[in-house]
């Protein structure tokens, strides 16, 4: 006869079966036996300062590692705090599990201390969730919550759990098989070969094509498919923001990131094309610019696991179903190489013509800042950000060159993301050198997670890029709002001294000769995280842009383009009176 | 162009499940004309049937948000002409016993009856389709309508 069990030391065991070996997390009154049962396990235990930090946390952990990471709360306060982390991670796709305390059972809905309808709250973003109310459906809760988090379109899956359904004890057995029939990742229906092979008829058309790639290439493990289908196709590849990584920006067919604040050449390359072939990307508006307009010419089409995806914001040509790995090895069987010659070479006129660039000034600018940083990793470090300017500033000058080395908050666009998400990369690969690059705003919403990372001796690096603004809302206002600066002036913070009075190293930056070097130092430091307050350039402008809801031709910044007749097109400098027509309005 | 859909869903008979579906409805913005909610012969299951107003790619996006969701575990729409539906409807109508029979003439032309009466008014009770009972309140508004109340649709694949 199998013993009895108490529901907390049955989540613990469904826990090591699902392979988890680090939890993030704080106690409180309602989730004590969950943490007591955690205590007795091998289960790393790490006690976070802010329930929003261990969310963040399991997310990091969980893009840089592609397993499924494990957030814990206690109920009321505990668990409304993981709310900003698990959106973040609903809007990105991201396997993340949440497990919160709950009120006893008979209790719930009395307004009981630290009640919150938890399942309520985070409904709108989550994948799922359960209330576990009987001890007896613990097992089988903890099961299908993985389960779902990891499978189809990946997301978070929140487990509340009620006093008594982790006190209350019951036989352990654990379901080896789940069965969900609202749910069906493997019955889901074949990948429509008809359509593929239309699909790849277009393809064949094509001199001029263009592939799009989204973060699910990364989460289906695609990336060497995709290298496939561009070298066969010779056709050139740009990614969203979330794709970065998941085609080398070494190669000469990479053409980076499109969109809001992608490369000039990329935008104009997407205005232009002839296919446009989407891959596990979700044509998000910072993508797309004014959906309408958005690769106008081209045939579309879109490759995703998620129906709901496809034609949401921009109508394409070709849906196809199904999970990315096994659709593009399908379309690999079917197309041939292309003559793209002539486009190559155009693109690359483009790029010389329009590169990317930034004029010196007299105080650090960040994107060197990163420049350096990308030479001193090689392109092979794993690097977290924050939201605003120096995110932009990472995807634009950082060059990623495998999976999993971005992560960084795309859909939600959560400051504060940046450290904590940064620590937990570093829990989940610990061999790995994880920096943050962050903002002075992004990163002070969440800093009090240097202590986290300094108890625990972690190397992470933090390089913030200080100019004492909410950078980019300073760009708005002074692009779209006069230079209003409504609320986006910071007060001058020493983070050489914060990072000290948490047991970090501090090191501050003020010239262009110092940057180098105090990366290197930050880099030989291994025993503990390393902070470097970076002075810069106060009101540097992340360029180029597209304008909120304007076309992919329509872009602001250093040059604009001016097409002739028959394709040829010249570039020169705008001048700041054509910059203005171009802005909002 | 925005039509009227009818979409018939199968999904899990456990509590939050309402709520669930009625919030991905407001979140997603869609908008919608009636959702009832009703057991199915198997008592795990229930049934929901949604009208949309909605044009071809809003009712994609309506069938596939519906579908992501783990407790749906069947979204069918059913197309005009391959489905019956019925809705109920009662209403409060001010008559006295004198107009008592136009009404009554009325109703019998619709299939309706008087549900309940007295000095100063009849209740009505009709069960048709939208259209029908459209047209009987139509009809009916001469007397005056003080109370009106209507199931939304329910439907059955032919």
């Amino acid at each position: 006869m199998t013993t009895k069990m108490k529901g907390a030391q049955i989540l613990v065991e469904c826990l090591k079966r699902e392979g988890v070996d680090v939890v993030f997390g704080i106690p409180g009154g309602a989730n004590l036996p969950t943490f007591d049962a955690l205590y007795k396990s091998d289960i790393r235990v790490i006690l976070t300062v802010h329930e929003q930090g261990a969310a963040h946390m399991a997310d990091g952990y969980a893009r840089a590692t592609g397993k499924v990471g494990v957030c814990v709360a206690t109920s009321g306060p505990g668990a409304t705090n993981l709310v900003t982390g698990i959106a973040n991670a609903y809007m990105d796709s991201i396997p993340i599990v949440a497990l919160t305390g709950q009120v006893r059972t008979s209790v719930i809905g009395n307004d009981a201390f630290q009640e919150a309808d938890t399942v309520g709250v985070t409904r709108p973003v989550t994948k799922h969730s359960y209330l576990v109310k009987d001890v007896r459906d613990m097992a089988r809760a903890v099961r299908e919550a993985f389960y779902i988090a990891r499978t189809g379109r990946p997301g978070p899956v929140l487990i509340d759990l009620p006093v008594d359904s982790t006190v209350n004890e019951t036989e352990f057995v654990y379901p080896e098989q789940v069965n969900i029939r609202g749910y069906r990742v493997q019955a889901a229906p074949p990948i429509q070969t008809a359509q593929v092979q239309a699909a790849a008829e277009a393809i064949k058309r094509s001199t001029k094509p263009v592939i799009y790639v989204g973060a699910g290439v990364i989460h289906s493990g695609a990336a060497a498919e995709l290298m496939q289908l561009a070298r066969t196709l010779r056709a050139p590849v740009t990614t969203s923001l979330l794709g970065l990584g998941s085609f080398p920006e070494t190669d000469p067919l990479s053409l980076g990131m499109l969109g809001m604040h992608g490369f000039e050449y990329t935008n104009l390359a997407v205005a232009e094309c002839d296919v446009l072939i989407g891959i596990g990307a979700r044509f998000d508006d910072r993508v797309t610019g004014k959906p309408d307009e958005f690769a106008k010419k081209a045939k579309k089409i879109h490759i995703d696991v998620d129906p709901s995806s496809i034609n949401k914001t921009v109508v394409v040509d070709y849906p196809i179903v199904g999970d990315v790995k096994d659709v593009l090895c399908l379309l690999l069987s079917m197309v041939k190489p292309l003559d793209t010659d002539a486009w190559l070479k155009r693109l690359q006129t483009m790029k010389e013509q329009a590169p990317l660039t930034y004029r010196e000034k007299d105080r650090i600018l960040p994107q060197y800042i990163i420049q350096q940083v990308s030479e001193a990793t090689k392109g092979n470090a794993i690097i977290a950000t924050g939201v605003g300017q120096h995110q932009m500033w990472t995807a634009q000058y950082y060059q990623f060159n495998r999976p999993r080395t971005l992560v960084t908050s795309g859909g939600l666009g959560t400051m504060g993301f940046g450290l904590p998400a940064a620590i937990g990369a570093q829990f989940g690969c610990p061999k790995d050198t994880v920096w943050d690059i962050d903002g002075d705003g992004s990163f002070m919403m969440t800093a009090q997670e240097l202590a986290t990372a300094a108890k625990h001796r972690l190397p992470v690096k933090v390089a913030i890029m200080n100019n004492q603004f909410h950078g980019m809302v300073r760009q708005w206002q002074d692009q779209f709002y006069e230079g209003r600066y409504a609320s986006s002036e910071l007060n001058p913070v020493n983070f050489v001294k914060l990072a000290e009075a948490y047991g970090c190293v501090g090191i501050r930056v003020e010239r262009k000769a110092d940057v180098r070097p105090a990366i290197e130092q930050a880099q030989s430091v291994k025993d503990r995280p390393t902070v470097i307050d970076f002075l810069v350039e106060q009101k540097e402008d992340c360029w180029p842009m597209i304008a909120p809801g304007k076309p992919h031709f329509q872009m602001l910044g250093t040059y604009e383009m001016l097409s002739k007749d028959g394709g040829v097109a010249q570039r020169r400098r705008a001048t700041p009176d054509e910059e203005s027509k171009l802005s909002l309005g | 162009m925005n039509e009227k859909h009818t979409i018939s869903c199968l999904v899990e008979n456990h509590f939050g499940v309402l709520a669930r579906i009625s919030g991905l409805i407001s979140a997603r913005g869609f908008n919608i004309d009636s959702l009832t909610v009703s057991a199915t012969e198997d008592p795990t299951v229930s049934r929901m049937t949604i009208v949309v107003d909605a044009d071809a790619v809003k009712l994609e996006q309506v069938k596939n948000q519906l579908n992501r969701l783990i407790d749906v575990i069947e979204v069918q729409e059913l197309k005009e002409g391959q489905f019956l539906d019925r809705e109920l409807l009662l209403a409060r109508v001010q008559v006295n016993s004198k107009g008592r029979g136009a009404v009554e003439e009325l109703l019998k032309r619709f299939g309706g009856r008087i549900a309940d009466a007295n000095d100063h008014w009849v209740a009505v009770e009709a069960t048709g389709g939208t259209k029908q009972l459209d047209q009987l309140i139509e009809q009916l508004r001469p007397y005056g309508i003080t109370k009106l109340v209507r199931t939304g649709r329910v439907a059955l694949e032919k």
